[in-house]
C-alpha cells in the first residue's frame, strides 16, 4: 500500500466558533447563532429590543471577526486602491478610514466596505463579500501585495453613548483627539489593538482589531470596564435596527454586488443606490469611471428610497404601489424605529417614482393577527436619509454619554 | 402684548398643545410660574451630580403620535424600556415580574404553579379592556347629551366598539370599570405575593384601596401605555422626565413659540364673557383671543376665574370634582448600588420596579391610615433605581433612588406638613426599604422628601393629586372634569383647558394637551397636524 495516502482532513459544514465565540455563548441564553461567512454569529442574546436600546443609551459590544477583509500593501498600494474604489483615495491620510464602494466596468456596484489606510503604503480593507480575486485582479502589473486577512484578524465593534466613558477608564488617551474615522494604534491589556471612531450605528462608537490570540484579553478588558456603564453584548437583530436607523445600506439586503447577481437585471449603479456623493470624477482613471460619468448624466431608471410608512407596522417585505393600484416597487429593510417613533423602511421604486413623483405612494402590508390575515394600505412619504444619528456621534473630545 | 394664544402652566399637556398651536402658525406664548418647565414631569439636579425625577419618574403613556409629531427625539428625548421589577415579601421570598414569557412562567408557578395558567387569563382579560379603550384616548369625548353630529358619531363609534365586543364581554366591561382591583384579581391569581405585585397599579396616585370599586380601572389606566408596541411597558425617560418636557420646549420654541417662566398668572382676563388675557402676579398682562390653561381644573376656575364670569353650575360641578391627594416621594441620592440580601447578586429584576409587601391586607391598611388622615405606617412603595440603565442621572458606580410612596395624605391628623412630620415619614419609608435592604440607608448622601402639600405647592397639583383629580368612572370620559365641559372648552369664550383634568386624564401622556389643541385650532378654522404618518 501507498504510505503516502493518509486522510487528509474534511472541511466541516456549517457555522465555525469566531474568536469571541465562548464570552458570547456564556450569554445567549436564547441560543440563537445565525452563519455570517461561515461564523456562527449572534442572532439575539436575551432580547432584540433591549440589546438595541442598549446601542443607544450605555454601550454594546458585536463581533465584526467575520467580516471578508484584505491587506493591500507596497509602493502601488495607493495607487491600486485608487483604481479600484470611485473615491478618490490620494485625499485619505494614513490614520483615516473611509466608506467606499467599487464597481464594475458598467458602473455597478461589486460591493461596499471601509477602507483602513494604515500607512504610506498599507491600507486594510473591510466588507462583506470575498474580494480576494477582485483586488487581484485591479492589482494586476502593480508593485503591490494583496492578502486575505479575514483569519488573522479578530475584531469586535464597541458602540453607544458611554463607549469612550469605558475606553477613558482603561485610560486610553488617544480618543481625545480622535475625530470621526480616525485610526490609532493603542494597547489594551498590553496587547496591540488598531482602533478606530468607526460603525454601524450612527452612534458615538469604535471598532477595535487585534490578532486572534490577543482577542479574548482585549474583549475581557472592555467588558470589565464597561460593567459601570452598563455594557452589553448584542447579537445581529439589535445591530440591524440600528443600521437601519443610521441609515447605513446592506449588501445581499438592500442591494445585490454585481458579481453575484445571475438576473442581469438586478445589478445597481450608485445613483441607483443614492451613494453619488462617494463618486468622484476628478482622478485618474478607476474601474467603472466611464460608464459612471455616462450614467451621471441620465435620470436613473430606479432608485433606493429611504420611506416613512403612516402607523406603526413595520412594512417588511411589502410591495409598493401608486394611488393603490399600481405596483412601483417594494420594499427592502423595514423597522419600527423605536428611537424616533417613525416607521421607516428602504424601497426600490422605478422612475419616476420616488424621483419626480412622490405623492399617492402606498405600501402594502399583510399582518398577521391570531391566524388571520389583514392587508393594509399605508402612506408613503419619501423622506431623507439617515433616520437618526446622535450629534454626539461627531463630538470631539467624545462626551462621557 | 398680543399674541394668538397663550397657554398657562409649562406642564407637559401645555407645551403639547402650545407646540401643536404653535406649528398651526399661532403666535404662541406659554406662562410658568416656576423657574423652570416641566410641571410634574420634570428633572432638577438638587445635589451635585445627581438628577433627580422629582415628581413622575416612568414613561409608558406618552403618545407616540406626539413624539413623532412635534420631533421630541430630534430635541433629546429617548424613553428606555426596562425589563422587569419584584415585590419582596417579609419571609424572604419575592415574585420577579420579567417581560420574559418563559422566566415569568417559570416565577409564577414556583411562587404558586395554577397562577402561570391564571396570569395569561388575567392578561387576556387587561388587554381586552385595554384594546376597547385604548382608541378613546386620542379622541375628544363625546357628550352624550348633545345633538351635535359630532357628538353622535363619537357615540356610535363608541357604541359600535361596545357592541361589537358581544353580551359576555360587554357585560364584563361594566363590571371591570367599577369592581376592585382585589376582587379582580382574586378570579385569576391564587398566590398572595403575586396577586399584591399585580394590584399595585390599581391604587397609585388614587384615595381609593385595593378594595374599592373603580380601583381595576386605575390598573387599566395603567396598561394603557405602550413602548413600541409593547403594550402595558415602561420605560425610563433618559435624563430623567425632564427630558421629555425639555425636548417639549425645545421644538416649540423651534416652531417660533415664546416661553416666560418666573411668575405664574394672577388672573384670566375677562371682558364680555369673552377671555382676552391674563395678568400676571408680577403685574405684567398679555394678550389673546385663545388662552389654554394647564393648571388643573380647580386652579384654573376657582382660584385664577372671576367667580361671576362662570355659570354656577360650572362652578358646583368644579367645586365637587374630587383631588384627594394620596401619594408622596422621595427623591434619594445613593453613595452606591444598595443590596437585597434575599434576591441573587446582580438579578436582572432589581433594574425594575420594586415593592416590598405580604398582600393584600397590608395594602388596605396601608389605605386604612390615609383615610384617618395619617401617612401609611407600611406604606405600597414603588422604588426604581434607573442609574442601572440611564448613565446620565449619577457618576458612575453611584445611584439615584426614585421611591414613590403610596399612602401619604393632604391634610395630616396630627398636623401640618412641617419638617419634623416630613422627617417622620421619610424615615418609616425608608425604614421599610431596609427591612429588605440593609446597606440602603448608610448609602444616602442626599435626599429630596415630597409630600401632597410639597407637591401642591410646586407643581400646583391641587392637593398633591398626581393626576389632576381623580380617575374614578364619575371623573372620566364625558364626565371629566365637569360633565358638558368634558371637550377642552370652559363656559367662558376662547378659554380652554389642556390638563389632565381633562380627558383621557393624568399621568404622563399628552393626550389631553394634543386633543385640546384640536379643539382650539377646530375652532379657528385650522387642522392639527399629527404628521402625514400619523
Ligand atoms: C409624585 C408624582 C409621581 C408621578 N409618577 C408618574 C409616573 O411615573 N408616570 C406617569 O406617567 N405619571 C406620573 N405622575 C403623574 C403625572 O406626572 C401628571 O399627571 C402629569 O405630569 C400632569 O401633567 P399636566 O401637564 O397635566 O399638569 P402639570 O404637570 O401639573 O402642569 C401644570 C403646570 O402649571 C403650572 N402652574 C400652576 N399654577 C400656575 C399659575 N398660576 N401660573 C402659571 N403656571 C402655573 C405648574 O407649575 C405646572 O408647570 C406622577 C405625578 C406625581 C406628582
Amino acid at each position: 500500500m501507498n504510505k503516502a495516502l493518509t486522510p487528509r482532513p474534511q472541511m466541516p459544514m456549517g457555522a465555525l466558533p469566531a474568536p469571541f465565540h465562548d464570552r458570547i455563548a456564556a450569554e445567549n441564553v436564547q441560543h440563537s447563532w445565525m452563519n455570517w461567512n461561515g461564523y456562527a454569529s449572534p442572532g439575539v442574546l436575551d432580547t432584540a429590543e433591549f440589546e438595541y436600546f442598549a446601542i443607544r443609551n450605555q454601550s454594546t459590544l458585536f463581533d465584526i471577526s467575520p467580516m471578508c477583509k484584505f491587506r493591500i500593501k507596497g509602493p502601488d498600494a495607493e495607487a491600486v486602491m485608487n483604481r479600484m474604489v470611485t473615491r478618490d483615495v490620494r485625499r485619505q491620510k494614513p490614520g483615516r478610514v473611509s466608506y467606499v464602494i467599487w464597481c464594475d466596468e458598467d458602473g455597478n456596484v461589486v460591493d461596499d466596505g471601509t477602507l483602513f489606510r494604515r500607512s504610506e503604503d498599507e491600507f486594510l480593507l473591510f466588507c462583506q463579500e470575498p474580494q480576494l480575486l477582485w483586488i487581484k485582479d485591479i492589482a494586476w502589473g502593480f508593485d503591490v501585495e494583496v492578502t486575505e486577512a479575514t483569519h488573522d484578524l479578530a475584531g469586535f465593534a464597541f458602540q453607544g453613548p458611554t463607549t469612550a466613558a469605558t475606553l477613558r477608564d482603561l485610560k486610553i488617551k488617544e480618543i481625545e483627539t480622535m475625530r470621526p474615522f480616525d485610526i490609532r494604534d493603542i494597547k489594551i491589556a498590553g496587547k496591540k489593538v488598531m482602533i478606530s471612531r468607526t460603525g454601524f450605528t450612527g452612534d458615538l462608537g469604535y471598532e477595535l482589531v487585534m490578532a486572534p490570540k490577543d482577542a479574548l484579553a482585549v474583549w475581557d478588558a472592555v467588558y470589565a470596564a464597561g460593567q459601570l456603564r452598563g455594557v452589553r453584548i448584542i447579537g445581529y437583530e439589535a445591530l440591524e435596527m440600528a443600521r437601519i436607523e443610521a441609515g447605513f445600506l446592506l449588501p445581499r439586503v438592500d442591494f445585490i454586488s454585481s458579481q453575484t447577481n445571475l438576473r442581469v437585471n438586478r445589478a445597481r449603479n450608485p445613483f441607483e443606490i443614492g451613494l453619488d456623493w462617494l463618486v468622484t470624477f476628478d482622478k485618474p482613471h478607476y474601474n467603472g469611471k466611464r460608464a459612471l460619468q455616462r450614467l451621471a448624466g441620465v435620470a436613473p431608471k430606479r432608485k433606493l428610497v429611504a420611506i416613512e410608512v403612516s402607523k406603526d407596522k413595520a412594512a417588511h417585505h411589502a410591495l409598493v404601489y401608486h394611488r393603490k393600484t399600481r405596483e412601483v416597487g417594494f420594499v427592502t429593510s423595514a423597522l419600527w424605529s423605536a428611537t424616533t417613533k417613525r416607521n421607516i423602511a428602504y424601497a426600490w421604486l422605478e422612475a419616476p417614482f420616488g424621483q419626480e413623483v412622490k405623492d399617492d405612494l402606498w405600501v402594502e402590508i399583510y399582518l398577521q393577527r391570531e391566524i388571520e390575515w389583514q392587508r393594509r394600505m399605508e402612506r408613503v412619504m419619501i423622506v431623507e436619509r439617515p433616520f437618526f444619528v446622535h450629534p454626539r456621534r461627531t463630538v470631539t473630545p467624545p462626551l462621557n454619554f | 402684548m398680543k399674541y394668538d394664544a397663550i397657554i398657562v402652566g409649562a406642564g407637559h399637556n401645555g407645551l403639547t398643545t402650545a407646540g401643536f398651536l404653535a406649528r398651526a402658525g399661532l403666535k404662541t406664548l406659554v406662562i410658568e410660574k416656576n423657574d423652570y418647565v416641566g410641571g410634574a414631569a420634570v428633572s432638577r439636579e438638587l445635589q451635585p451630580g445627581w438628577t433627580y425625577s422629582n415628581c413622575s419618574y416612568v414613561c409608558s403613556l406618552l403618545r407616540p403620535e406626539i413624539i413623532r409629531a412635534l420631533e421630541l427625539p430630534k430635541y433629546g428625548l429617548q424613553v428606555i424600556p426596562y425589563e422587569s421589577g419584584a415585590t419582596f415579601d417579609s419571609k424572604g421570598n419575592y415574585f420577579n415580574y420579567s417581560s420574559d414569557h418563559d422566566a415569568l412562567r417559570r416565577e409564577l408557578i414556583r411562587n404558586n404553579p395554577e397562577d402561570a395558567d391564571g396570569y395569561e387569563r388575567y392578561a387576556r382579560a387587561v388587554m381586552r379592556q385595554c384594546k376597547f379603550i385604548k382608541p378613546l384616548l386620542m379622541r375628544t369625548a363625546p357628550d352624550p347629551t348633545s345633538f351635535n353630529p359630532r357628538d353622535i358619531s363619537e357615540l356610535l363609534y363608541i357604541g359600535k366598539r361596545f357592541y361589537d365586543l358581544g353580551e359576555r364581554e360587554m357585560a364584563e366591561t361594566v363590571r371591570f370599570w367599577t369592581m376592585s382591583i382585589a376582587e379582580f384579581l382574586d378570579q385569576y391569581i391564587k398566590s398572595d405575593l403575586v396577586k399584591v405585585h399585580l394590584a399595585g397599579s390599581g391604587i397609585i396616585g388614587t384615595g381609593l384601596g385595593p378594595y374599592s370599586p373603580g380601583t381595576a380601572y386605575v390598573l387599566l389606566h395603567h396598561y394603557m401605555g405602550e413602548v413600541d408596541g409593547s403594550i402595558g411597558a415602561w420605560g425610563f425617560s433618559r435624563g430623567g422626565m425632564g427630558s421629555i418636557t425639555k425636548a417639549m420646549a425645545l421644538s416649540f420654541q423651534d416652531a417660533g413659540g415664546e416661553i416666560r417662566t418666573g411668575s405664574g398668572i394672577d388672573q384670566f382676563i375677562v371682558k364680555n364673557g369673552r377671555v382676552v388675557g391674563v395678568a400676571l402676579e408680577n403685574g405684567d398682562e398679555f394678550y389673546a383671543d385663545t388662552v389654554v390653561s394647564g393648571m388643573d381644573v380647580r386652579r384654573t376656575f376657582i382660584e385664577h376665574t372671576e367667580q361671576k364670569e362662570l355659570p354656577e353650575d360650572f362652578v358646583k360641578g368644579v367645586k365637587r370634582y374630587r383631588f384627594r391627594g394620596s401619594s408622596g416621594k422621595l427623591n434619594i441620592a445613593l453613595d452606591g448600588m444598595p443590596t437585597f440580601p434575599a434576591a441573587p447578586k446582580d438579578a436582572r429584576f432589581l433594574k425594575g420596579d420594586l415593592h416590598f409587601l405580604d398582600g393584600m391586607e397590608e395594602l388596605e391598611r396601608a389605605y386604612d391610615d390615609w383615610k384617618e388622615g395619617r401617612w401609611s405606617a407600611s406604606p405600597y412603595v414603588d422604588f426604581l433605581i434607573p442609574t442601572q440603565i440611564d448613565p446620565t442621572m449619577a457618576p458612575p458606580g453611584k445611584h439615584y433612588a426614585t421611591i414613590f410612596v403610596q399612602y401619604a395624605p393632604y391634610e395630616l391628623a396630627n398636623g401640618t406638613w412641617d419638617d419634623a412630620n416630613r422627617e417622620a415619614f421619610a424615615k418609616t419609608v425608608i425604614d421599610k426599604i431596609s427591612r429588605h435592604s440593609p446597606d440602603f440607608k448608610n448609602l444616602i448622601v442626599h435626599k429630596e422628601v415630597r409630600s401632597p402639600a410639597d407637591i401642591e405647592r410646586e407643581v400646583g397639583l391641587t392637593e398633591g393629586n398626581i393626576f389632576q383629580g381623580e380617575l374614578t368612572f364619575d371623573q372620566l370620559l364625558f364626565n371629566r372634569p365637569v360633565p358638558g365641559y368634558a371637550q377642552y372648552r370652559s363656559p367662558i369664550k376662547g378659554l380652554y383647558m389642556c390638563g389632565s383634568s381633562s380627558h383621557p386624564g393624568g399621568g404622563v401622556m399628552g393626550a389631553p394637551g394634543a386633543n385640546a389643541a384640536r379643539e382650539v385650532l377646530l375652532d379657528l378654522g385650522k387642522k392639527i397636524d399629527l404628521g402625514a404618518a400619523a
